[in-house]
């Protein structure tokens, strides 16, 4: 009788099943035994977590693929799994207080946190266009309830709306793409697809082209990508803070990563088409991104104007699409996780219940009452501005490089000016809360939980500054599959 | 058999209808069922290029996008319901405590 | 030939003008409607294009499943009515929705017309069974079990995530 999946195929999963493990039975203590979930369930997904993270690196330096070629597990997709994986950790922890002020149902909050994560891992070992699709729509329809989680918030309800419509939306035109894509080549699976790119006859057929154009632009709105990027300040405004901090991680990284398998490990003989879009693209993104920002003055939407600026700079390493930039890519990814969800940690510290205080004049004369916390705020805007000694510059500078060994100077100065443009924002939340003196100071406690997650990002953000090398000899490996 | 473009043409007047849908209408509902209509379409093409080419995959294809479009109407319809329990209308342009 | 050109003609035009009608219903149960008999003419298409299996599948689950949960919420939230208040506060984006939509009719035309699938040639199904449950079966189980399974995923967070978000009681 004919096997249908080579048992050792399932060995790759390993991360999502002990993923899935644990939601389910979070789900189970939930339905039959309500108040010890409450309690239980953050440390229940944190271990989870944990457990998948050491399958993950146990997994590293084995490039296997398995169910015909669907699912890959290269050193690039290990990499940016642990950037995701590290997302969630920190989301949960961050979540431990954040839950039980605002009167969530915790039991569904966490599992739909492991369940979407499933999703964004699977996008990110996905070398097929159906399973993309589909690992895309996993991890977007949790991370839609999630946005509508707090149900007695009409803004939350309001966001999780808008993601879903918007979200939608763009995996139909995603998915017509595909059916596009289909169409010109016979096939889904990405390794086929850069084999039949090769023949001349499909290299110029338009069905192809408009069938790249449409996935690019379909996963441009889930890196949130200028002109694809309407939902995200809203979204992020809307959702509970620690959700706006999960999916910027790690909605993003897998987006990032399935937008790199397909552009350039499927599609690199068809670079000379898309370079221009992706060009304007990130060109826009990290334009539009840092401008806006400066007007903002709720830090949520701050924040969201900032992810999609960083959005931006990874564009620029995909249009790059040579060794650096492939390299940069993850590495970018896991100080982003680090740096950014630092900052969602201290938003999440000083917003009170209902997602109250999240003025920029929140944070006024917040180094007198809480110089610790102030202190990691401001080392996170170091970061998120690139400037050292932080993870931010690093990334910032390997990606310049990335550019500079692509030729591709306009889009240099562009990133150069634009991050130079953005220090103004992320340092003004510097000087507001250094320089000003309240007579009354924000009253602010910080859970341990929170103050754990906050010191770990703050250590990783350090850390990859002095040792960037940590990600090297991996990223070295990626590389080599160019 | 017609030639395959009859068809892939149908669907593209069909899913150029539903991004009309989700542009120029502010009703959820039915911003919601032009994406229907959107899925639609995709799939009529993953039909024909499955017949045209004879293979079977375009066949699965269209089997995980129906159980995609099926999760995606429970979640939008269980997030409609929940928006109407606290306000009675469900206009997306008048969703504006937060600015477009 | 001659016979499937009429099917055709006659199908595509429901298909069509009924796809219409949904974006432009005033009544959402209209659209409902209209949407439903859209999913039963691409059936039928699907018949002709022998996918025997999917042209149930869509009948039983997208025109059966999907569209009575779509009637039951528009009519558990009595939305029949006008909710969609004439005042549109985007009306630029109706005109840039239609330049698109017409650039995006002109890029199919083109590319259809570039006569990419012109040539194909109408070769008879490979086997008399093609696209019935067997086949199609076979093919799920084996070389696409891995989607079949995540999709088990995927609906584990669709009841959840129904169920969190219309459950009527606080916590």
């Amino acid at each position: 009788m004919r096997i249908p999946v080579d048992p050792s195929d399932w060995l790759i999963l390993i991360p999502e099943f002990i993923l899935l493990g644990t939601a389910i039975a979070i789900l189970m203590i939930d339905a039959f035994a309500k108040a010890a979930s409450d309690r239980s369930s953050p440390w229940i997904s944190l271990a989870g977590t944990a457990g998948a993270i050491v399958a993950a690196v146990f997994l590293w330096g084995n490039p296997l693929s398995g169910f015909g070629g669907m699912i890959v597990n290269d050193d690039f997709g290990v990499l940016v799994s642990t950037a995701i994986l590290t997302g969630t950790a920190l989301a949960v922890l961050i979540s431990v207080d954040y839950v039980r002020r605002e009167e969530l149902p915790a039991g569904e909050y966490y599992a739909l946190i492991l369940l979407s994560t499933i999703g964004m891992l699977l996008m990110v070992s996905s070398a097929n266009l159906i399973m993309i699709f589909l690992s895309l729509e996993v991890l977007s329809i949790a991370l839609y309830v999630l946005t509508g989680f707090a149900r007695m918030r009409p803004r939350s309800q309001e966001a999780g709306m808008k993601y879903f419509l918007l979200g939608s939306f763009s995996a139909a035109i995603l998915v017509y793409g595909v059916a596009l894509i289909y169409g010109a080549t016979g096939t889904v699976d990405l390794q086929s697809i850069a084999d039949e790119l090769i023949s001349p006859g499909v290299l110029g057929n338009p069905v192809l082209l408009a069938g790249a154009g449409l996935v690019l632009v379909g996963l441009g709105f889930k890196v949130a990508a200028v002109p694809f990027q309407m939902w995200t300040p809203d979204v992020y405004e809307g959702a509970p803070s620690t959700v706006a901090a999960f999916m910027s991680i790690g909605s993003k990284a897998a987006a990032f990563a399935a937008l790199v398998r397909v552009l350039i490990f499927a599609m690199g003989g068809l670079r000379p088409e898309w370079l221009a879009a992706v060009w304007v693209i990130a060109a826009l993104t990290m334009t539009v991104g840092n401008l806006v920002a400066i007007a903002q003055d709720n830090i949520k939407r701050m924040l969201a104007y900032s992810s999609i600026a960083h959005a931006g700079y990874i564009l620029v390493a995909v249009a790059a699409a040579n060794r650096l930039g492939l390299q940069s890519i993850p590495f970018y990814l896991i100080a982003y996780a680090f740096m950014n969800l630092g900052a969602w940690a201290v938003v999440t510290a000083v917003t009170r219940k209902g997602e109250e205080a999240v003025g920029l004049s929140d944070y006024s004369g917040l180094f007198w009452s809480h110089p610790v916390l102030a202190g990691s705020m401001g080392l996170f805007m170091f970061a998120l501005a690139g400037i050292p000694p932080t993870a931010g510059f690093t990334a910032k500078i390997y990606v310049f490089m990335a550019a500079v060994a692509a030729d591709m100077i306009g889009l240099l100065i562009i990133a150069i000016v634009t991050t130079i443009i953005s220090a103004y924002f992320y340092l003004r939340v510097t000087v507001i809360m250094f320089m000003e003196r309240p007579a009354e100071p924000p009253v602010v406690t910080v859970p341990t939980p929170l103050a754990v997650a906050i010191a770990v990002a703050a250590a990783g953000t350090i850390w990859l500054f002095l040792f960037p090398g940590v990600t090297q000899s991996f990223t070295d490996t990626v590389a080599r599959l160019l | 058999m017609l030639p395959a473009h009859y068809y892939l043409m149908l669907s593209a007047v069909l899913f150029t209808t539903g991004t009309l849908g989700v542009l120029i209408r502010r009703n959820p509902i039915i911003m919601f069922m032009s994406i229907e209509l959107m899925l639609n379409a995709a799939n009529l093409a993953f039909i024909t290029f499955s017949r045209y080419q004879r293979s079977l995959d375009g066949h699965i294809f269209v089997f995980i996008i129906m159980t995609v479009a099926a999760a995606e109407v429970a979640v939008g319809l269980g997030i409609i319901i929940s928006i109407f329990r606290t306000r009675t209308d469900i206009n997306i342009d008048d969703l504006n405590i937060m600015k477009g | 030939m001659i016979a499937e050109l009429v099917i055709f003609i006659i199908l595509g035009t429901v298909a069509v003008a009924t796809g219409v009608a949904v974006i432009l219903s005033k009544n959402p149960v209209h659209a409902v409607l209209f949407l439903v008999i859209n999913f039963f003419s691409v059936a039928m298409f699907y018949l002709v294009l022998s996918a025997q299996f999917v042209a149930f599948l869509q009948i039983l689950v997208y025109a059966g499943a999907i569209m009575v949960l779509f009637l039951f919420v528009v009519m558990l939230l009595n939305l029949t009515g006008a909710i969609e208040s004439v005042q549109d506060k985007l009306p630029a984006q109706k005109w840039v929705g239609l330049a698109l939509g017409i650039a995006l009719l002109l890029e199919a035309g083109v590319v259809t017309a570039a006569g990419v699938f012109r040539q194909v040639p109408a070769a008879p199904p490979p086997s008399p069974n093609f696209g019935t449950s067997a086949p199609v079966g076979v093919k799920l189980f084996f070389d696409y079990l891995l989607p079949f399974e995540v999709t088990s995923v995927l609906l584990l967070i669709a009841i959840v995530g129904s169920i969190v978000l219309a459950r009527r009681r606080t916590y």
